[in-house]
């Protein structure tokens, strides 16, 4: 039975990260329509900035969150104004395959300025360390990790849902041309969520390295699960994309444990497969 | 009207074909781009059928590709035998299996079907990274036998498999050319203009769109038989995954979807782009060439979501433009 909770846990904490990034990437589809293939690069750009900046001047990446944040907040900024912005009058798809290419080039700039190399942060100030609870182990980093995300997870939903620019962003979900004719600057907006889209998935690179390896196609598998997750919990609900992370991280758990580590992405992605072949629009979608 | 089509393209393919022989023959790099060119022009042609005139956008292409590729793998590597039957039942398992996946996917829209499209790409390619039967992650390789035609395999010169690319561009291209001209073409585009609508005038839209994912797969699986005999080697990452799939994609957007030049004009821009690309600069610490790459995706889909054939009919209708004007003008003055 310790077991069974052992792999519960380890499930949602790994599902808490997800839901950090699923949130980042369900943001601007709810509202816009659009996915951003590079989502998961951004999340590689920020593990970098953490681990250079942890390897260079010793910043551990429980503060070096902020930096990458920052940083993945202009850099979705710069992305909606240079391409997703182009794109939105275009068909569809078009935006994915767009942010494919941008994903292309980050990867392969980090590839060719950083090598392919496995690089891992030693000495961080939560490594290895663990608390014992009753005969199960929860390791310290990815519990503050876990932890962390959580919070932020809340924090916008707590914009979207409380505050002013969280209703107009509501407004702008619903009907675009409406919310423009009530007074909303829908282009700012739109700015706005791709720079938070970014800052979560920043947030979430930048506390990662306190516990994974850094490689420039780090963040190809954390996008597809997060493809994954946002689809299952439908579309633009955060409530959704928080649980279907969870039951993702979870299922990815007792896959791994009681079936075969090599098929747990085998389940995940069979999982989203059997969901929407009976909710079309995801778990929370209507 | 329809024969005359496909007899017409014959032509031009032949045509086309002549003055390129000798530098093929020589063995040359460019010999290897031509091959890919054609290659991968079919393929996306094969995409487009779906794709382009079903609108139905998927990412699950190179699912197809790879049974293909599987089949004529298996044929050679496994059972020893020439690779033309194993190609021919990896195009009906590819055909069967797109159906089969596709019934249910076909219910999603948007992108909750390419996301179930990604999905089926990474179920197929773990499964087959982990099937020992098809060689695993190790993959197939080729052992070396007599070449010729018959085991479609040649070491001293790339000429045949360049014929074998142009038989199989003039076939798909002829295919395509008359699906859309047929009756099934107009019932595709209906119902990727609206399915609704198709159906209110009595389109069986499931029927279409599946027939249509059939034969797409079928072909697409064909194109794989002929990448593998080319590449003496498969193996899941290199047939089976995303990359492949988004291939098959941004050619055809690049070019122009739901056109029949489109993937051509596509694939002769990309892949001596890509080939070039990793020649000149794939020794500059990797990944160069496909920043280039992404670089130029990016600067098309911004600049014209329609793509080059979209850029074509602009300056076009331009020039049309420009042309009335000045026979105003003229008529006026």
């Amino acid at each position: 039975m310790t077991i069974f909770f052992q792999i519960a846990i380890n499930g949602l904490l790994v599902g808490m990260i997800y839901a950090l990034i699923t949130v980042g990437l369900s943001l601007i589809w709810g509202v816009m329509n659009v996915i951003n293939f590079a989502h998961g690069d951004f999340l590689m750009v920020a593990m970098y900035i953490s681990y250079w900046l942890g390897f260079l001047v010793h910043m551990d990446p429980i503060i070096s969150w902020i930096a990458s944040g920052t940083f993945c907040f202009i850099l979705g900024i710069l992305t909606y104004r240079l391409i997703i912005r182009r794109c939105l009058s275009g068909p569809v798809l078009s935006a994915l395959l767009a942010t494919f290419g941008l994903s292309l080039v980050i990867r392969n700039f980090c590839l060719n300025r950083f090598s392919p190399n496995f690089r891992l942060l030693r000495k961080t100030l939560l490594g290895g360390k663990k608390i014992v609870l009753g005969g199960l182990y929860l390791p310290l980093p990815q519990l503050v990790t876990g932890i962390f995300a959580l919070v932020v997870v809340f924090v916008i939903y707590y914009i979207i849902k409380r505050t002013r620019l969280g209703w107009a962003i509501e407004a702008v979900a619903m009907d675009k041309e409406a919310a423009e004719l009530m007074g909303i600057n829908t282009d700012k907006i739109f700015a706005l969520l791709c720079g938070m889209s970014g800052a979560c998935v920043g947030i979430a690179g930048g506390l990662l390295p306190s516990y994974l390896t850094v490689y420039p196609e780090v963040g190809v598998l954390f996008c597809f699960i997060a493809f994954v997750c946002v689809a299952m919990g439908g579309f633009g609900s955060i409530l959704g994309a928080l649980m279907a992370a969870l039951l993702v991280g979870l299922v990815e758990a007792f896959g791994g444990f009681y079936i075969a580590p090599i098929f747990k992405y085998v389940v995940i992605f069979g999982l989203y497969l059997v969901v929407v072949t009976f909710r079309p629009k995801g778990l929370f979608g209507w | 009207m329809n024969k005359k089509d496909i007899y017409w393209y014959a032509f031009i393919a032949v045509l086309v074909a002549i003055p390129l022989i000798p530098a093929v023959a020589k063995n040359s790099f460019l010999g290897h781009v031509l091959i890919l060119i054609l290659l991968f022009a079919s393929m996306s042609q094969s995409w487009n059928i779906i794709g382009g005139y079903g609108g139905q956008v998927s990412f699950g292409h190179s699912v197809f590709f790879g049974i293909g590729a599987y089949g004529a793998g298996m044929a050679v590597v496994k059972y020893g035998i020439m690779p033309w039957p194993g190609v021919l039942i990896g195009a009906l398992t590819a055909a069967v299996v797109a159906v089969i996946i596709s019934y249910p996917c076909f219910k999603l829209t948007g992108h909750y079907f390419a996301i179930a499209t990604f999905a089926i790409v990474e179920i197929f390619n773990r499964l087959f990274m982990i099937w020992d039967w098809v060689g695993g992650a190790l993959g197939l390789d080729y052992p070396l036998v007599e070449e010729g035609w018959k085991n479609f395999m040649w070491y001293e010169t790339k000429i045949h498999y360049y014929y074998g690319a142009l038989i199989l561009f003039v076939l798909i291209f002829g295919i395509v050319r008359w699906i859309e001209r047929n009756r099934i073409g107009y019932y595709l585009k209906a119902v990727r203009e609206g399915q609704e609508a198709a159906e209110s005038i009595g389109v069986n839209s499931t029927l279409v769109k599946l027939t249509a994912m059939a034969i797409s797969a079928f072909l697409a699986a064909l194109c794989g038989g002929f990448f593998a005999q080319y590449n003496l080697r498969v193996d899941p990452p290199m047939v089976m995954s995303l990359d492949m799939a988004m291939k098959f994609v941004l050619i055809t957007i690049l070019g122009g979807t739901g056109t029949v030049l489109g993937p051509l004009v596509g694939a002769l821009i990309l892949i001596p782009l890509q080939e070039y690309a990793r020649a000149l600069w794939g020794g500059l610490g990797g990944g160069v060439d496909l920043m280039i790459f992404g670089l130029l995706i990016i600067i098309i889909i911004v600049r014209q979501p329609r793509g080059i054939m979209g850029i074509i009919s602009d300056v076009c209708s331009h020039v049309k433009k420009v042309k009335g004007i000045a026979l105003e003008t003229k008529g006026g003055g």
